[in-house]
């Protein structure tokens, strides 16, 4: 019997699973996926929970519920990967041997790689929204909160969701509106970028939509710091930035196994073949989404486009062939933009967002840099497709390729 | 692209000023784009520089530059104030380093 092995059961995990157990015959293939969590995490939603549009229980699944019979689930912490071995060692001494290996850990946010961020104002003043805990602990202070400094800042590139702040700092603009005390309460966006976004195109429509919402930004910002006591974020440049409540997007890192593996860069994401997405270093070994060091957005839809590829890829790795299958990094985000309306982007390594429809030319529904409502129901329905298809690997009907279709060059 | 005249040395530029052929590069070009930058390029500077043209195509980041071992992220700023890895990529002759996220 061989072993395909698959470390991470969040989305590109649990998808792989999916899709290979229907694939591969189980007289020959056997299939097993760690994960030191049972619980599945629908990572969009936390977004929401600060403003009381979700709460906890719409974000949370038990991760068993989405892997196939046939498939092996093993919870427990990884020790390490022995790549020259074909070998994977959990917490505790267990081997388990394999002939390929999927790496899919994920990022996790850092607080502890800023020096003051996690100290007494954590969670009571200092918030992130990247974790159940940091989103429900902001929703309580949001609640009864009379107005101030509101500072949304962002550590370390790349961090998971670039869009993410940005819609935050959105949906509070709404939140505090409706609320009556939006007078009261000024938003500051603090990125280390040179502006909104990253690309160009996006980046002008972007900070067009934040001048009108009044929600000024601070570029080039590269915060070294934050003072407890002063209440205000340092950077290394000397600027300081009071603010009465902080939230963050702390430093994302890839899972502490990968550096005790040896098989990390600097912030512990797995270097690989941006087309192939074999691990640079192991011929049998493949790394799915936020774990990789590929250079496109860590997202969950980035990730469903790369698994297609990837188990291509993995079936002619397992004939001994060639690779044939290449990934062109393609992303697709919605972005919340407040008062029921949402924009869209989708690029790939090579083509920046371009404004037009999405997925049909001409048809749409959906907008492409545009600020509309259908936009935003995409976002809504989209937790139902996540649930239900996605994780289970089926079709969705998009093309796992960007295509310029529908794109209206500048 | 734009041509540009650098240390006597016809070049092509982007039009933020950034070589468009990395492998044109001399350290007169770097002292003088330098200059146009208000930095007096030292030794450290240039042994920044070294170290960004011999990673340039891994991709850089003010992290990496940071555990270099030739600066730290302070240091570093201090060296190239204001947009320590953009300017510094400028003089080092390389492309304006993109975020990709």
């Amino acid at each position: 019997m061989k072993k395909i092995l698959i470390l991470g059961a969040g989305t590109g995990g649990t998808i792989m699973a999916n899709k290979l157990r229907k694939a591969l015959d189980r007289e020959e293939w056997d299939i097993t996926i760690v994960d030191k969590n049972k619980t599945h995490y629908y990572q969009p939603g936390f977004l929401f929970i600060p403003f009381g549009i979700y709460n906890k229980h719409d974000v949370i699944k038990p991760k068993g519920d989405f892997i196939p019979a046939g498939v092996n689930i093993i919870y427990s912490d990884v020790d390490k990967i022995v790549g020259e071995e074909n070998k994977v060692i959990l917490e505790g001494g267990k081997v388990l041997n394999y002939d390929f290996l999927i790496v899919a850990t994920g990022t996790q946010v850092d607080p502890s790689e800023t020096p003051g961020l996690k100290e007494e104002l954590w969670h009571k003043e200092i918030f992130d929204f990247y974790t159940v805990e940091g989103a429900v602990a902001l929703r309580e202070y949001f609640e009864t909160w009379q107005g101030g400094h509101l500072v949304m800042s962002i550590a370390e590139l790349p961090f998971k969701c670039p869009v993410a702040p940005l819609e935050f700092v959105f949906l509070a603009d709404e939140y505090f509106t409706k609320a009556g005390i939006r007078d009261k309460v000024d938003i500051t966006y603090v990125t280390p970028l040179p502006g909104a976004f990253t690309k160009p195109i996006a980046t002008k429509m972007l900070g067009e939509l934040l001048i009108e919402k009044n929600i000024k930004v601070i570029p080039d910002f590269y915060i070294e710091s934050v003072d407890n006591k002063e209440k205000k974020i340092i950077s290394y440049d000397g600027q300081e930035i009071p603010f009465d409540v902080l939230t963050i997007v702390p430093v994302n890192k890839g899972d502490d196994m990968i550096e005790r593996s040896g098989m990390g860069d600097d912030l512990n994401f797995v270097p690989t073949d941006k087309y192939t997405l074999r691990s640079e270093k192991f011929e049998n070994v493949f790394v799915l989404g936020d774990a990789s060091n590929i250079p496109t957005s860590k997202a969950g839809s980035v990730v469903h486009f790369a698994a297609e590829i990837l188990f291509e890829n993995l079936l002619c790795a397992m004939k001994g062939r060639e690779l044939r299958a290449k990934f062109d990094g393609h992303a697709n985000c919605y972005i919340e933009t407040g008062f029921g309306k949402g924009s869209l982007i989708d690029f790939n390594y090579t083509t920046e967002p371009l404004p037009g429809n999405y997925p049909l030319p001409g048809v749409g529904p959906f907008g492409l840099l545009k600020n509309t409502k259908f936009n935003h129901y995409g976002k809504v329905i989209f937790r139902w497709i996540y649930w239900h298809m996605l994780l289970k690997g089926k079709e969705l009907p998009v093309d796992n390729h960007m295509t310029m279709a529908g794109k209206k060059s500048q | 692209m734009a041509q540009k005249t650098i240390a006597g040395v016809n070049l092509e530029v982007s039009e933020e000023g950034y070589l468009a052929d990395p492998t044109l590069w001399t350290e007169e070009i770097a002292k003088e784009i330098a200059k146009e930058e208000n930095i007096e390029l030292t030794e450290k500077h240039f042994e920044v520089i070294n170290f960004i043209r011999e990673n340039a195509e891994a991709g850089l980041t003010i992290r990496k530059i940071g555990k270099s071992g030739i600066v730290d992220i302070k240091g570093f700023y201090g060296l190239f104030p204001g947009g320590p890895l953009k300017i510094s990529s400028k003089i080092a002759g390389i492309k304006k380093p993109a975020s990709c996220v």
